[in-house]
């Protein structure tokens, strides 16, 4: 599906501080696998993702997806592919604070203009597949870490992508809501969804869920199972 | 187009909601601002009202008047003074007038009585202002005495009261006729007051000035367009005090309105690259956020206007009156009718909400342009 040609990354190029966060990445992203990096803090899992969703440009090399290069593409096309082809669950959440968790999880459908009710009905139907369907009009700030963690699962499923893309998603998670994570996670990848996540939580890279494990270190792959 | 609509509505409801959220800042914010538009609109409705009423004032005022001086003070116009004017090249009409001031006891308050040109009422009869109407209580053919100076009482019958509309020119106006004005005020016969010259000519007005001044040396006549011109210096310095005194609080105002309205929080920074990185389009960011901008200062700028008219025009500009008390000496007791100018709206509006719109934007647009990858790194 997404395929890495050379990729190298670099931020704050041309001064001192000068550095390559990726250097020559080669990669196939296969459609409908749960494919996993794993590596050292700073091995450059995070910059990435960031390149695979659009979210950032490589320095060099090419991103192809399905096929046609994006690497080039101005920003504005970058922002549509995001939209309709990726969705994001953040180590962090990033939710919108202040919102319910409604309201959150149809954000990202708000530019496709698609009518409310639509809408509604998608959210609530995912509301209720990870078990959050009291919790709709909570604000985001007043739930826990799993529930927020659900919010955000909800929201990057709403505009129905073919990537889901997430980092460390078990890193602010206990054992127990971790591997709640991991049976969510077999739940949409027996749906045949793509995933591509970053972890060096071995409940995760461990996992029967994952298919693929991609190792990382300074930037550059060292190794794969 | 539908695809357009929709995306509007949801852009307009999630700005409400954005609004909602941050109550306290953006209702502070509010009130800043709202202050600020206050101000600046007390002050610029309060001067043009004012140059209004001076202009309609003398609009129907003669173009010259001519007054006689003994000692330097005001006297009467003899007999046969009128006369002595002769024939001034430009001068359509001349016109000797009288009228004088009266104060009432009873309302405490000064009345112009006046002959009028033309249609002075009959003998024994007065037309009266409606401040006359409202305060003595007087109707048509209701009967009213006067106290004169000499300590004889006069009574009059109200023929008419004067229509309303023309409330600040004649409100304190009696209008008689010459027989009870000279008896009224044992005004000796064939004295006037001034003399009122019209002339056509704008351009001939100052030789009008020079030739009676030839004239008549102890004359000395009063061009309208002098008067105008008084009121007017007058008036732009009042409005200069009024804003320098208020330009400390403007200044301030406007830095905590200004530094309020752009400083982005880093949890605004945060949300604008969420919302990137989640699909929305820089641009939608930045409308959302403009929406919000403008919604802010729409409604202060509302807000302030409808304060500073009912300031200006219902309780006459109260809270700057230690400064203002000095317009009074236009007229002894001054009302101001309500009016708006377009322009004067337009040109606060400009001033007031575009800078706004401009303080919001910048940062947001700032924000909104750089890569959201660092939604990654939070
Ligand atoms: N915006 C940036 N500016 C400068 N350097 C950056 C920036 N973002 C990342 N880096 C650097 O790039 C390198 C790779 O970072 P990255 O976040 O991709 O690593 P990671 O594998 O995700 O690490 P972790 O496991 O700690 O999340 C690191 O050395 C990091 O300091
Ligand atoms: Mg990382």
């Amino acid at each position: 599906m997404i395929e890495l040609h050379a990729i190298r990354k670099a931020f704050n190029q041309g001064r001192e501080n000068e550095l390559w966060a990726l250097d020559g990445i080669d990669l196939h992203i296969e459609a409908q696998k749960v494919t996993a990096l794993r590596g050292p803090s700073g091995s450059g899992k995070t910059t990435l993702l960031t390149l695979v969703g659009c979210l950032a440009r490589p320095t060099e090399g090419r991103v192809r997806l399905a096929g046609e290069d994006i690497s080039g593409l101005p920003e504005c096309f970058l922002t549509e592919i995001r939209r309709r082809r990726f969705g994001f669950v953040f180590q962090q959440f990033n939710l919108i604070k202040g919102l319910s968790a409604l309201d959150n999880i149809i954000l990202p459908a708000y530019p496709t203009g698609r009518p409310r009710k639509q809408l509604l009905e998608r959210a609530e139907e995912l509301l209720a597949r990870l078990k959050l369907g009291h919790r709709r009009a909570a604000k985001v700030e007043w739930l826990s870490g799993g529930e927020q963690q659900r919010v955000a699962i909800c929201r990057a499923l709403i505009n129905d992508p073919e990537l889901l893309i997430a980092d460390e998603p078990t890193a602010n998670l206990d054992t127990h809501l971790a591997k709640e994570f991991m049976a969510i996670l077999e739940g949409l990848a027996g749906e045949g969804r793509s995933i591509l996540l970053s972890s060096h939580d071995p409940l995760v890279t461990e996992s029967d869920v994952v298919d693929r494990v991609v190792e990382m270190r300074d930037g550059r792959i060292v190794d794969e199972r | 187009m539908k695809l357009w609509l929709a995306r509007r509505r949801y852009l307009i409801d999630f700005t409400l909601l954005a609004l909602a959220r941050r109550k306290t800042r953006n209702l502070g914010l509010l009130l800043v601002y709202t202050v600020l538009v206050f101000m600046l609109a007390s002050v610029t409705l309060y001067s043009h009202a004012l140059r209004q009423e001076a202009a309609r004032v003398l609009a129907n005022s003669p173009e010259v008047i001519v007054q006689r001086m003994v000692a330097g003070r005001h006297d009467l116009i003899p007999p046969g003074y009128i006369e002595k004017i002769g024939r001034i090249r430009g001068v359509q009409t001349r016109e000797a007038r009288l009228w004088g001031y009266y104060y009432d006891a009873v309302t405490r308050a000064n009345y112009t009585f006046m002959v009028p040109a033309q249609g002075a009422p009959a003998a024994g009869e007065i037309v009266v202002g409606p401040a006359l109407e409202r305060s003595r209580g007087l109707a048509k053919s209701n009967g009213i005495s006067f106290r004169s100076y000499s300590g004889k009482l006069h009574t009059f019958v109200v023929a008419d009261v004067l229509p309303q509309a023309s409330e600040l020119v004649s409100a304190d106006l009696v209008l008689m006729s010459e027989e009870s004005f000279r008896a009224f005020f044992d005004y000796p016969a064939g004295h006037y007051t001034d003399i009122a010259l019209s002339v056509a000519n704008p351009l001939e007005v100052r030789n009008v000035a020079l030739k009676l001044a030839a004239a008549l040396p102890d004359a000395r006549p009063i061009l309208r367009d002098e008067v105008l011109r008084t009121y007017a210096s007058i008036f732009d310095w009042r409005e200069g005090i009024v804003l320098a005194l208020l330009s400390a609080a403007i200044l301030a105002f406007g830095i905590l309105a200004w530094d309020k309205a752009s400083g982005l929080s880093a949890e605004e920074k945060r949300e604008i690259g969420i919302l990137k990185a989640i699909g929305w389009e820089t641009g939608d960011v930045i409308k959302m956020k403009f929406w919000e901008g403008l919604l802010v200062s729409l409604t202060a700028f509302l807000l302030g206007f409808v304060a500073a008219y009912v300031h200006v025009f219902h309780f006459a500009a109260a809270l700057f009156e230690p400064v203002l008390k000095g317009w009074a000496v236009l007229y002894p007791r001054f009302q101001l009718t309500p009016q708006i100018d377009g322009l004067q709206v337009a040109t606060l509006f400009f001033f007031t909400v575009v800078p706004y719109a401009a303080a919001v934007l910048v940062p947001i647009w700032k924000a909104a342009i750089t890569d959201p990858d660092s939604v990654m790194r939070w």
